[in-house]
């Protein structure tokens, strides 16, 4: 698996950190337990495509929204995730 | 069939041309008191334990591929029970009883060896850490020893003890920890079972629950048609999402794909399983010789049955970092299988918010020694409906009570655990 990053290009796996899903969105404050242990604690788990986010620690250290298929590992979109630093360059 | 010296001789006679097949391999009936999904250890361990300890014999075990097709033929056979949290504590220990009489119990050759279990300590805080580890599990009864460098020394001269960043300072020894051979603990499990009338039932995959007006779970469908059952238990491994999905249940679980690995045969060197403990690293040496070890997981989700080449690398560097002789021995194989990763890296053994369907999920890349343990647990929830007291804290709600079981304070991040 190569990821290929918006600002580096095509690089191998190991330059990479993973999160995880990129759906889950952080509840508001007073959105109460259940929302919050919603958004901790359970997943989809998704066996099929897939949005999540990658961190390129081994390169331009931008978030990534990589957009992969769990099932075969193919990636099929890769963007700066939104807010991240990086997504502003040359917004 | 039983086996025994006496059938052996008997067979060897006959040129071993008349074994028959160990366990019956069933076609489906239309209901059953308990139906168990997934053929692997822990399904095939439930179903013997429903049927020879808690005599609830009309059971089906489906399995989608073939019996041990999954994770149970897939890890790394080792077994211990040197866990330090309360819940873990005394449930591994459970297990590790029933390994000890498990091919008594089974009549079946698991190669079940106590060879011991070995974590090597490389700094003052490691072994500070697993000095209190060892004395929980001494206090529960369970043997550990700590040994210094001069120890090891010893037992293991091959090792590298002056490795400048990570000197081998002693190590934490389950004298009765050891290994298996995994496959023939699902052979073992589905021989007994089988003998006692469970049906295991192959190459039928479940694609959804019947349920009736209250909602409650009436049965399954499968690619072999319905089946009725008094209760579903379900022991899918790294299918548990998809599985709990059909009944629209969402489970603090993700899947995640662990390699493993075996070298060539070489001599006999390892006595025992040891692990590295400043990296991720644990081999055992099995009886063919080959070296078998892995590592971390992958990190990130996966249902592919197959990782990729960075922890290839990592996990071969732990092993130079560990035992520098390995180093021209070549690589055999590598596999991936997929692992049902919890958030706070404990399983969960609990009856499911959907009445008459019951979980046992979130092994993460620890559910082989716990087979026998999760099977008898599992049978005793299905049976009683309620928790075996060496069980009780494995809850799928603990997540939301705030009582994780978190043995690598890692929180809720489960490619970390």
């Amino acid at each position: 698996m190569r990821i290929t990053c918006p600002f580096c290009g095509e690089r191998e796996l190991g330059e990479f950190t993973y999160l995880g899903d990129a759906k889950p969105q952080r509840p508001a404050a007073d959105a109460g337990e259940d929302a919050v242990y919603d958004y901790v604690y359970l997943r989809d788990n998704i066996a099929g495509v897939m949005s999540e986010h990658w961190y390129h620690g081994g390169g331009c250290r931008a978030w990534l929204k990589v957009t992969r298929n769990t099932l075969t590992h193919e990636i099929s979109a890769v963007e700066a995730a939104a807010g991240a630093g990086a997504a502003k360059v040359g917004a | 069939m039983k086996y025994s010296i006496f059938s052996l001789a008997r067979a060897a006679l006959s040129g071993h041309k008349n074994w028959k097949p160990t366990w019956r391999d069933a076609a489906p009936r239309d209901r059953y008191d308990v139906v168990i999904i997934g053929g692997g250890g822990h399904g095939l361990a439930t179903a013997w334990f429903l049927a020879s300890e808690f005599g609830i014999r009309n059971v089906a075990v489906l399995e989608k591929g073939w019996i041990g097709s999954g994770n149970a033929g897939r890890n790394t056979t080792i077994i211990r029970s040197n866990y330090g949290l309360p819940g873990n504590t005394g449930f591994y220990e459970l297990s590790m009883k029933l390994w000890e009489r498990m091919e008594q119990d089974l009549n079946y050759n698991a190669m079940v060896s106590q060879r011991g279990v070995l974590n090597l300590y490389h700094s003052d805080a490691q072994r500070d850490a697993f000095a209190r580890r060892g004395n929980t599990m001494r206090i529960n009864g369970i043997d550990a020893e700590l040994l210094d460098q001069a120890a090891l020394r010893k037992m293991l001269p091959f090792l590298n003890f002056e490795n400048a960043r990570f000197p081998i300072q002693g190590g934490l020894l389950q004298r009765r920890g050891g290994t298996a051979r995994h496959d023939a603990v699902v052979w073992g499990y589905a021989h007994a079972a089988s003998a006692l009338g469970v049906d295991i039932i192959q190459n039928c995959e479940v694609t959804g629950f019947t349920r009736d007006a209250n909602g409650k779970v009436t049965g399954v469908e499968t690619s072999c048609g319905k089946i009725g059952a008094g209760k579903v238990g379900m022991a899918v491994a790294g299918s548990s999402s998809r599985v709990a999905a059909m009944a629209g249940l969402r489970l603090p679980i993700e899947s995640h794909v662990l390699q493993a690995f075996v070298s060539e045969a070489i001599k006999p060197l390892l006595p025992n399983v040891m692990t590295f403990g400043a990296g991720h690293f644990y081999v055992s040496q099995s009886d063919k010789g080959g070296l078998v070890f892995g590592g971390d997981i992958d990190g990130y989700n996966s249902y592919a049955q197959r990782g990729n080449l960075p922890v290839v690398e990592d996990v071969c560097e732990g092993g130079m970092a560990l035992i520098p002789m390995i180093g021209r021995v070549r690589l055999l194989r590598q596999w991936g299988g997929i692992m049902d990763m919890s958030m706070d890296g404990t399983p969960i053994i609990d009856k499911s918010p959907v009445d008459g369907l019951y979980i046992n999920a979130g092994w993460c890349y620890g559910g082989f020694k716990a087979t026998p343990g999760s099977g008898f647990v599992f049978a005793h929830l299905l049976a009683r409906d309620e928790s075996h007291k060496e069980a009780a804290r494995f809850r799928l709600d603990r997540f939301q009570r705030g009582a994780m079981i978190d043995e690598k304070g890692q929180g809720a991040q489960p490619n970390l655990h």
